[in-house]
């Protein structure tokens, strides 16, 4: 199956400032493909440069096989989009911007119906400038539904959106996706990505960090080990015999065992704990959750930029004294 | 995608007429001016009757309010909003988008004139030996003219600014464009400036082809000149976000 989004080696640039540098990825149809960083990190340029908004410094973009810049005409009829902020006539009322939306698309969608699949119905006469930041945020995600788009980009969809707005945002993108659209989100919040992602890309910097699915990532962490708090100063090697593996205290009373936490584990550990009366204080093991990978990820680009910077500084700082 | 066009004209008139401060503007200004100043002579307005002299550069003003001021201000919010960038990822593409401006301002005109005019009938508007082919090629080119100026300001200026200057650049044109008094009142350089300026020639072009005095030929190649300069200019200017 062919991609229906795919970047290869992208790279933008504003002026000095590498926005996007070298990244690739694919989006499948049928699929919710999450572009998931911090804010600043590339994110909306890769997305605009996929809208045909922009064109790229280096690097290819194909949309549904096309060029989005050079083929826009063809594409536009197969494409929704809701963008960071606006995009709608402050003065026009919801039903008429959903009619007028609709009025575009051979293949569209009833404008009632519409209204009611993301919760305006009763908002249908406000205008866009009476509407709150979240119910702006649905009349977007609305019009970009409107043509039964093939491929759909959604930038930050639930941003200022309410608990009850994003379970239904939410559904509307899975179902989009059930349907057969490519679905592209931006998100910089991992909960978002965790639920609605098939796929999840982790920029930072302007780069690729990681991708795969939420389990994939997880899974790449997945932790080879387990700890438990007892009480200070235990025979560690004892312990460790006992299990067969390497057990080190850590810090005093919390102890490090250097195995996967299966059950066999746990319960020699709590047997060698229950045959000297010792009580145990806690026991962590586990998945690690997206947001561990996430934030060990970011944090490692971080590091890394830090350090070329302290180079460059200390170079410059270097031809200055000279 | 055959109802886009249509659909983006009437979206574009009804949201005009909706605006509060764009029906002052398009609507509010030129009928109080004209009942006010026909009514109460304080006006400079040459030999004729007041009336007579101020309908033709009403309309020139009328103009002037849909196509320049209203035009460039929703136009500059519009792309401020992320609109134009919006639609520009639409079927119904720029062409087709500015198609539809283009007729929005033509039919808000018609509706000024259908309250204007005959309201300055009733006022005693009496012009003498009217050219309506003449007045309506003086529309065309004003349109053009004050919309190219409009979409300059529009295409390039942060939607404040662009409030604020085309505010102001109505300001200026009524005053120094003898649309409501005559251009003899002003100084001989201030004059010589006037008569270069769209607002004075297409008041001069209405007020000569609708009465039986001659049109000067200069007002017509200014009004010109302009028609043909200013969208070109917009065209190369203008940003769409």
């Amino acid at each position: 199956m062919t991609a229906a989004v795919e970047v290869r080696d992208a790279v933008i640039r504003y002026g000095a400032l590498v926005a996007v540098s070298e990244l690739s990825f694919r989006a499948e149809p049928g699929q919710v493909t999450a572009l998931l960083g911090p804010n600043g990190a590339g994110k909306t340029s890769i997305v605009e440069a996929c809208e045909g908004f922009r064109r790229l410094d280096a690097g290819t973009v194909r949309v549904l096989g096309l060029d989005p810049v050079a083929d826009h005409a063809a594409l536009t009829e197969r494409l929704g989009a809701m963008l960071q902020q606006g995009g709608v006539y402050p003065g026009i009322r919801v039903g008429e911007a959903v009619r007028l939306f609709c009025s575009y698309y051979d293949s569209a969608r009833d404008p009632d119906s519409l209204v009611e699949l993301v919760g305006l119905t009763d908002r249908a006469r406000s205008t866009w400038r009476q509407l709150s930041g979240g119910e702006q945020q649905r009349l977007s995600l609305a019009l970009a539904l409107s043509g039964r788009p093939d491929v759909l980009f959604l930038d930050e969809p639930t941003a200022s959106v309410d608990v009850a707005g994003r379970q239904r945002v939410r559904s509307i993108i899975r179902s989009e996706a059930e349907r057969g659209a490519c679905v592209v989100l931006t998100t910089h919040e991992l909960e978002e990505a965790e639920r609605l992602a098939d796929h999840v890309v982790i920029i930072d910097h302007g780069a690729m960090v990681a991708s795969g699915t939420p389990g994939e990532l997880t899974r790449s962490m997945q932790t080879d080990e387990f700890r438990f708090g007892a009480a200070p100063g235990l025979d560690v090697a004892s312990l460790g015999a006992a299990l067969g593996v390497i057990v080190s205290e850590s810090s005093p009373g919390e102890y490090l065992v250097s195995t996967p936490p299966t059950p066999g584990a746990v319960a020699a550990v709590t047997a060698w704990l229950a045959e000297r009366d010792l009580p145990l204080a806690d026991l962590r093991a586990g998945r690690k959750r997206l947001e561990d990978v996430y934030l060990a990820l970011t944090a490692e680009t971080s590091v890394a930029t830090a350090a070329r910077l302290t180079r460059r500084q200390r170079r410059r700082a270097g031809k200055g004294s000279s | 995608m055959s109802a886009a066009l249509p659909n983006q004209f009437a979206t574009e008139v009804r949201l005009t007429l909706r605006r509060g401060e764009s029906l002052l503007l398009i609507l509010g200004l030129p009928l109080l001016f004209l009942v006010f100043f026909s009514t109460v002579d304080v006006l400079p307005t040459g030999p004729g009757r007041s009336i007579d002299f101020l309908a033709p550069g009403i309309l020139a003003l009328a103009v002037m309010s849909a196509s320049m001021v209203s035009l460039a201000i929703s136009t500059g919010f519009e792309r401020s909003y992320g609109v134009l960038k919006r639609l520009g990822v639409t079927p119904l593409g720029r062409p087709n988008l500015v198609v539809a401006k283009i007729g929005a301002v033509v039919a808000v005109e018609l509706v000024q004139f259908a309250v204007l005019v005959p309201l300055a009938f009733l006022l005693g508007w009496d012009p003498q030996d009217p050219s309506w082919l003449g007045a309506v090629a003086g529309v065309v080119l004003g349109t053009t003219a004050f919309a190219g100026l409009g979409l300059i300001l529009a295409g390039r200026l942060r939607a404040e600014v662009n409030l604020a200057a085309a505010n102001g650049l109505y300001l200026v044109l009524l005053l120094i464009s003898g649309m409501m008094f005559s251009l003899d009142e002003l100084p001989g350089p201030a004059r010589a400036v006037a008569r270069l300026l769209p607002s004075s020639a297409l008041a001069d072009v209405l007020r000569g082809v609708l009465s039986t005095d001659a049109t000067p030929a200069r007002a017509w190649i200014v009004l010109a000149v302009w028609a043909v300069a200013t969208p070109v200019v917009a065209a190369r200017v203008f940003r769409w976000e």
